[in-house]
């Protein structure tokens, strides 16, 4: 055969022949890496945001690469109805849907101490009997302080501790300031915000927007919130220890069941749906969708909320994403995140057995 | 000389449609990975179901190739290429089946939903196992860029066969008998 090939080399136009052979799979192969990104580092990936998350918090392998601190609950959801003529997602019908939950603080620190300023998050799965399972992660912030996923990562590195300090470099946070007045205002929007004593009696809203579609196929932006049943009383100071607020849900739980009511907030002409750091006016319809009841925590530690991820685009049929563009840069990310720890050496949480159950390992 | 002999129209379909797939996949798999735009999931929703497809038709031509005559390699191939491409072929159905299998798999694993279109999702076909997810997850990427680097050469080594050797090997997948052979063998 060797004879044969250097024969057709030898021919008129061999050699052409044999180029075409070679480049054909030289230019899918460049293609490919071209696609890959392999030829332009500097994309914005979710590895982007694992590195950036680990030179801000730290290396913590095996917990997430953010709300890293955290508490698993179950209980169940209950549609009242309202909203099926909004979305026909199985779960709006005066149903019982069972939820696997997770309180956190924001951060990638797994053992960062509780304080009443620290934000603080509530992530549901929801999952009714036949199916059309519901995932999300809400804030108890009324706005996101960023518009999109490269901001974010931007807004992220400026916040990160200087190795001297140990406090964020005003003048790195300031030069992005300068840049992004809409995180400025966000920013002022969070300082404001009213703050609970715990997180039993908070509010957590979906700073996204996503779009509910009926059976009629009508499709109507909406943010929703979760809205606690629990009175809100005030912080009393700076609680006591370290992982106060956890403990204070731990034994609110062992008390009865916390409930809180889905309000799910229409958009309205104009009502900004692709940018997470501006709020929807005041007085827009709201509807109680139905209730979340949580009356059991378990620590991460072996428990049901620690080997899934909260993507926020498992959505049912009759939810959707909208025009919003964090919502699947935080379905890639999570999946990063949750790839990378589930394959990482088991970890103790802050929040362990022992703090549920006395006596427990 | 020998008339060439042809791979069954059914089996060149089958062929080229997959080749089509799974180039169409190895590409949409790559780009998601390595976005965080809105992109990303309108991918994601297009590679599982299409995944779940490819799965499907290789399994129909794991049957199909068992079922019909091989036309044979060139008797001046070297028993050396003779076994190269062999095993290449038989990698290749290996990675068609395995790779999703695997994609289904991971997401069991991980308790994703499966999700084929709005409303549609498969079962699991694993029990929830955070560790599995993970190393099937990153199986996953490894069995696609080793399927990549396979349909590579077996594509330049179709080209060396079409170009350079220009034996019956390319016609036998590009195109059936002419017009007056299949009117002798109907006859
Ligand atoms: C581009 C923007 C964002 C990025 C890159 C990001 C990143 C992350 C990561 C890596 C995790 C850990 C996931 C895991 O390992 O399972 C996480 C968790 C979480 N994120 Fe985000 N996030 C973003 C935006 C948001 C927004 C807008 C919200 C709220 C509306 C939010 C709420 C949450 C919550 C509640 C969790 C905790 C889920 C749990 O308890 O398991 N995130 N985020
Ligand atoms: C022949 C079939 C398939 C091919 C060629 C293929 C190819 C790929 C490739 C190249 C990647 C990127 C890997 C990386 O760089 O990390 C990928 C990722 C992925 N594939 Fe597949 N795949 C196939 C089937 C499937 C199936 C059937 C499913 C699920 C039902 C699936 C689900 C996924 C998921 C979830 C990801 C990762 C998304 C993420 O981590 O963000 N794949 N696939």
């Amino acid at each position: 055969m060797m004879s044969l090939i250097r024969e057709r080399l030898a021919e008129k136009g061999g050699w052409l022949r044999a180029a075409a052979m070679c480049a054909a799979p030289g230019l899918l192969a460049l293609a490919f890496a071209l696609a890959a990104g392999w030829l332009t580092p500097g994309r914005l990936t979710s590895g982007t945001f694992m590195r950036t998350f680990r030179m801000v918090d730290g290396p913590h392998p095996g917990f997430r690469r953010n709300h890293a601190k955290g508490l698993c609950v179950t209980g169940w959801f209950e549609g009242s109805g309202n909203a099926t003529p909004l979305s026909r997602a199985p779960l709006f019908a005066m149903v019982r849907s069972p939820v696997v939950g997770r309180f956190a603080l924001a951060g990638g620190m797994p053992f960062q101490d509780d304080a009443p300023e620290k934000v603080r998050s509530l992530a549901l799965r929801i999952m009714p009997a036949h199916g059309g399972e519901w995932r999300m992660g809400i804030n108890d912030i009324p706005v996101f302080p960023v518009r999109n996923a490269k901001d974010f990562n931007d807004f992220l590195l400026a916040s990160r501790p200087d190795p001297q300090t140990h406090h964020p470099d005003p003048a790195r946070m300031g030069a992005f300031l300068a840049h992004h007045p809409e995180t400025q205002q966000a920013l002022a929007l969070l300082k404001a915000r009213p703050l609970t004593s715990g997180f039993a009696n908070d509010t957590y809203n979906s700073l996204d927007s996503f779009t509910f579609v009926n059976t009629g196929g009508t499709a109507t932006a909406v943010r929703w919130a979760m809205v606690p049943d629990q009175p809100a009383s005030l912080p009393a100071g700076q609680g006591a220890g370290r992982d106060y607020l956890f403990h204070d849900l731990i034994a609110a739980l062992a008390q009865g069941p916390l409930r809180w009511h889905l309000i799910v907030t229409v958009g309205g002409a104009g009502d900004a749906t692709a940018d997470p750091t501006v709020p929807w006016p005041a007085g827009r319809r709201q509807i109680d969708a139905g209730t979340l009841t949580l009356d059991r925590a378990e620590s991460e530690d072996g428990g049901p909320c620690k080997g899934i991820t909260y993507d926020p685009l498992i959505l049912p049929e009759g939810i959707a994403p909208s025009d919003d563009p964090i919502p699947a840069a935080r379905s890639a990310v999570y999946a990063r995140s949750f790839t990378l720890r589930s394959g990482e050496p088991d970890t103790t949480s802050a929040i362990g057995r022992a703090a549920i159950r006395p006596g427990e390992q | 000389m020998r008339p060439v002999e042809h791979f069954p129209l059914f089996a060149r379909i089958l062929h080229w449609l997959m080749a089509a797939m799974i180039l169409t996949m190895l590409f949409v798999g790559i780009v998601m990975v390595t976005t965080v735009g809105p992109a990303y999931h309108q991918l994601v929703d297009l590679h599982r179901p299409l995944g779940i497809c490819i799965l499907a038709l290789a399994l129909v031509r794991l049957v199909n190739r068992l079922l019909i005559r091989v036309p044979p390699l060139p008797d001046t191939l070297p028993p050396a290429l003779r076994t190269a491409a062999r095993l290449s072929h038989i990698v290749l159905y290996a990675l068609m089946i395995a790779l999703p299998l695997v994609g289904w798999g991971m997401l069991s694993a991980g308790a994703y939903p499966v999700a084929m279109w709005p409303g549609f999702a498969l079962p699991p076909i694993l029990p929830h196992d955070p560790a599995l997810f993970a190393l099937l997850r990153h199986l996953h990427t490894w069995l696609a860029l080793i399927l990549f680097g396979v349909v590579l050469v077996h594509l330049a080594a179709a080209l060396m066969h079409g170009l350079l050797l220009r034996d019956d090997v390319l016609p036998s997948m590009t195109s059936g008998p002419p017009a007056d052979a299949r009117k002798k063998q109907d006859a």
